[in-house]
């Protein structure tokens, strides 16, 4: 089976300036919190939110003495991102230091995997639209430890340090250049973190920052991008300014759109753009240098001896690999070609796997096209009006599906399904004995309709004169009938036999 | 009975156990002088209630049966182990203050075996330097003089503490760590007996560290057999020491036959230095000829790489150190400097580095952060990373060629004077290392023996390399140079 669909590359983003037109080329490195309970090299909690300095054991604090055990629990879902991402996984990787000074860092050092990362070369699919898509190619994760949180802003005269995140894992998830446009960078985070929460490695929440990004941009023009694509030679690009740590995929949009205009200002003015790190100012939409190339930190890099190599086993990524769900690409491609539904409704319906799970549960042993109509139309519309998500529906699968069965029985038209749905949403029960209850089952004993048709021309006589000239007006007397019936008969069966008994 | 202190492990063992003393008794001697010794420098900070408390619960043990062979022995502890509630300073005024609440793993295993604690012994600073000139506590001294010149002389270092109180008596043994030589050095340079095990053997967790690659616990005890039952003790897998080895440990006391015949000992030709002393020439002679006569066959062979050990020693460590004691930085523990007006984070780093680190360590710290900077780290780090793997392939070498153990002395030299190397480049400090910094290179077992005196009547040691893990016949040896040696000799008490 076909494990995405067919598509084609976006283009690129093009910005015209007055020296003609230029192009942006982008990469991002993702930091994704791993799921995981206990910190990368200590059992302290990860739980976000608790009381400063509560979630800090002796080696987060970098006392003295104090060592680094890997959590095997982060190898494995780093492994699992790594097989997620269709990349290769090294059975071999070390962990290095990364040596910088910073209070919300006790060690004094970052525990990273510089040499010899845990991941290699991977992919991402980046949908842009129905067979629109760009392949991002992945160039490795490592996994490493976070840094603290150090707050200035609580007294006039000191810093505070936090040192509950110290310590918790991250995986770097480096992309290669590949990213061409703001809207294709913000639909690679998103892409990213929807595949993560698949996995259920990285909880995705960018508001508590367990998932922000570095977006590294350079622009060039037009037609270097392929040169440097046929070579890998970087030189055909521009040079690059790499914008840090954001958690907003609007800020990264904008991030981009402002950083790609400053550069081709400094370009056209005859200047060159300076290699630096900057940050992204969300108020005044604009980034800033942050260091310049001269500033940037010599990290020093060498191998952490207090760990030895993390070498495991073929048959354990085995494992792990065997615990893999559907992932986007594939639930999609499969929604498509057994529900017959648009590639959009796919989207819609695997952009989360409970959505998905949600959907199936309904569309099972049903009409997948009527299934995903009142999963995305009806119940998402309805949640949505509450904010609410799939996992607060008040609605299970079980009562929309049947639902679903009495409008295929003809139990109920689709109009009374609505109000059903409603009822069901607002107050629970089982579909099936509200609608008993409550007196909604449409009519279909044609014996019935058919009084109701004769009695309505009966009283009508100067209005079916009309209707034997205009045969339009027949859907008068089915308006007649289904207002007398309280709405309740079948519409098809009314339409019928008022066309019979008007001789239509 | 006052004399108890001069005691050996086993000889005190065999006495509780015979009933013919008590673990407090045993304490007290120790106690009293190691109040008597404060001109030794040796002890740093006493802690006789701790030490009394536990000799208590040691008689109870005793009393009861349940007594491993620690059980009731009082020891120092070198102030690189972390002791819980008790000042763990490594030496340095960057850990003024400060007192662990954690136990580490070897101190604790002691412990757990009912050893009963002294107090912290002198070293070096942050274990750097091989005189103990480099404590913030001031200078341990050797106990030994060089015939009746009353100059003081160095323990050696980094234990230079640990070696002045086992060799003085003022505890029974003590711990020591070994990063380049800081067991065997000063064991060697004070008449006693000093064990490096192999790399992993014993756990860093809890230990102050210095070179993680490098640094290894062990004893520091006035006999072999002494070394084999407090290493016993201290050895085995912590699984809070990722670089620790899953492997039992066996009683090495029980492998002490002092038979090896049929021993093939190999003595390398590349250590024999340009202007060795004649004494150290002999004493190296005589100790081949004395395992010879115990049965041992004496072979020649080559450790072609050993003489880039020391400049790779001095990339490796420092490297390791300047990354490792970047966590000193006044913000959470120990000593942080006053801070001026509008001085801020960088002032504070700075102040607090400058006040609490000592030279040594700083040049260290310098010399570590150089090599391992954008531009210098391959043609420093990665080299020396290279002929390190070179190192540890020559000695593979000769170990898979049948050599059981290598003979080496442990000094260039006899201990020196306090002082007298003040004015010195620091590379001539370094030379001390130059026959021991190999052993930790390579990760092997390597154990200092006292086996001789010079003319001055200081005691000179010899050094035995084993093969890795294979501690016990490595004691096995050294328990035959022992014995032939018949080193008995005690220092005069001055102080």
């Amino acid at each position: 089976m076909l494990d995405h669909l067919a598509y084609e590359a976006p283009k690129p983003k093009v910005i015209a300036g007055a020296t003609g037109d230029w192009e942006l080329v982008i990469g991002l490195e993702v930091h994704a919190q791993v799921a995981s309970k206990a910190k990368l090299f200590s059992g302290a909690s990860t739980t976000f939110g608790a009381e400063p300095n509560s979630n800090v054991a002796f080696v987060d604090a970098a006392m003295p003495g104090m060592l680094p055990v890997i959590n095997e629990g982060c190898v494995a879902l780093a492994v699992k991102t790594g097989l997620g991402l269709k990349a290769e996984i090294n059975l071999f990787s070390a962990f290095d230091r990364k040596n910088y000074f910073y209070p919300d860092l006790p060690q004094g050092y970052q525990i990273s995997q510089l040499y010899h990362p845990i991941v290699g070369e991977g992919e991402v699919i980046v949908d842009m639209g129905p067979g629109v898509a760009r392949r991002v190619r992945i160039e490795r994760i490592h996994l490493e430890q976070d840094a603290g949180k150090s707050i200035h802003d609580m007294d006039p005269h000191m810093s505070f340090v936090d040192l509950n995140r110290t310590g918790v894992a991250l995986m770097e998830i480096v992309s290669r250049p590949d990213i061409r446009g703001p809207e294709e960078a913000a639909a690679y985070v998103g892409k990213l973190r929807q595949i993560l929460r698949y996995l259920g490695t990285c909880d995705g929440n960018m508001q508590n920052g367990n998932l922000r990004a570095d977006v590294n941009v350079s622009v060039c023009r037009p037609g270097d991008y392929e040169k440097y694509q046929e070579t890998q030679d970087f030189s055909h690009l521009g040079t690059r300014c790499e914008i840090k740590n954001m958690n907003s995929m609007r800020f990264i949009q904008q991030a981009i759109e402002y950083e790609a205009r400053r550069q081709i200002a400094i370009l056209e003015d005859g200047g060159s753009v300076d290699q630096e790190t900057r940050l992204f100012d969300p108020d005044k939409g604009e980034t800033r240098t942050m260091r310049s190339k001269e500033e940037a930190h010599d990290y020093r890099y060498f191998p952490c001896p207090d760990l030895l190599p993390l070498e495991i086993e073929q048959g354990w990524v085995d494992d792990i690999a065997a615990t893999l769900p559907e992932l986007p690409d594939e639930k999609k491609a499969r929604f498509v070609n057994d529900f017959g539904m648009t590639e959009y409704d796919a989207d819609v319906l695997t952009a989360e796997a409970e959505n998905a799970a949600y959907f199936e549960a309904v569309a099972e042993g049903r009409d997948g096209k009527l299934a995903a109509n009142w999963v995305i139309n009806e119940l998402f519309g309805r949640l949505k009006r509450e904010d609410h998500g799939i996992t607060e529906s008040p609605v299970n699968p079980a009562q929309l599906g049947g639902i679903l069965d009495l409008i295929a029985k003809g139990d109920i038209s689709g109009k009374i399904a609505k109000d059903l749905f409603e009822i069901v949403y607002t107050e629970g029960g089982d579909p099936a004995e509200i609608v008993e209850a409550r007196g909604m089952k449409q009519v279909t004993d044609t014996g019935a309709i058919e009084t109701a048709v004769e009695q309505v021309i009966a009283d009508n006589p100067a209005q079916v004169e009309k209707a034997k000239q205009n045969p339009k007006l027949a859907g008068w007397f089915v308006g007649q009938v289904m207002k007398a019936t309280g709405g309740k008969a079948n519409p098809k069966a009314v339409n019928e036999i008022v066309a019979a008994k008007l001789g239509l | 009975m006052s004399d108890l202190n001069n005691l050996t492990i086993a000889e005190a063992r065999d006495k509780l156990r015979a009933g013919d003393t008590t673990a407090v008794e045993l304490t007290e001697a120790c106690l009293s002088a190691i109040d008597a010794a404060d001109a030794l420098g040796a002890f740093v900070h006493k802690t006789p209630e701790i030490a009394l408390e536990r000799a208590k619960a040691a008689d109870a043990r005793i009393q009861a049966g349940d007594a491993p062979a620690m059980c009731g022995i009082p020891v120092g502890i070198k102030d690189l182990f972390c002791t819980k509630g008790v000042a763990s300073q490594a030496a340095s005024g960057i850990l003024e203050g400060f007192k662990p609440e954690y136990e580490s793993t070897v101190s604790q295993k002691l412990a757990d075996d009912g050893a009963v604690m002294l107090g912290k012994l002198n070293m070096d600073e942050f274990a750097m330097g091989s005189s103990n000139e480099t404590s913030v506590y001031g200078n341990a001294v050797n106990p030994w003089r060089r015939g009746n010149d009353d100059a003081a002389l160095t323990p050696g270092g980094s234990s230079g503490g640990s070696a002045s109180a086992v060799a003085a008596d003022l505890c029974l043994a003590a711990t020591g760590t070994d990063t380049g030589g800081s067991i065997r050095q000063p064991a060697a340079f004070t008449g006693i007996v000093g064990l490096k095990p192999t790399y992993g053997r014993c756990s860093r967790w809890g230990i102050v560290a210095f070179a993680s690659s490098l640094d290894q616990a062990g004893p520091m005890t006035k006999t072999v057999r002494d070394a084999a039952i407090m290493g016993t003790a201290m050895m085995g897998h912590d699984p809070k020491d990722s670089t620790s080895a899953d492997l039992p440990v066996p009683d090495f006391e029980a492998m002490l036959t002092g038979d090896i015949k049929g021993k093939k000992i190999g003595i390398p030709a590349e250590y024999r230095m340009d202007g060795m002393p004649e004494e150290i020439e002999k004493l190296w002679h005589d100790g081949a000829e004395m395992l010879k006569d115990a049965g041992a066959e004496i072979v020649d062979i080559t450790l072609p790489h050993t003489k880039y050990a020391l400049p790779a020693y001095y990339v490796v460590a420092p490297a390791e150190a300047s990354s490792n004691l970047a966590r000193y930085d006044g913000v959470r523990y120990g000593h942080r400097a006053k801070l001026a007006q509008g001085d801020g984070i960088v002032q504070m780093y700075e102040k607090t580095r400058a006040e609490g680190f000592g030279p040594e360590v700083k040049r260290r710290v310098m010399i570590g952060t150089y090599v391992l900077s954008a531009g210098f780290y391959d043609a420093y780090y990665n080299r020396a990373r290279k002929v390190r793997a070179l190192i540890k392939k020559d000695f593979e070498d000769v170990f898979a060629a049948g050599v059981d153990a290598i003979l080496t002395p442990a000094t260039p030299s006899a201990a020196f004077g306090l002082g007298e190397m003040a004015d010195a480049d620091p590379v001539q400090m370094y030379l001390n290392d130059v026959f021991t910094v190999t052993v930790n290179l390579a990760g092997l077992p390597g154990i200092s023996v006292p086996a001789g005196l010079d003319k001055q009547g200081l005691p000179l040691g010899l050094q035995l390399i084993g093969r890795p893990w294979e501690e016990g016949d490595l004691l096995n040896t050294a328990y035959a140079l022992e014995a032939a040696a018949g080193f008995v000799s005690k220092p005069v008490k001055w102080w």
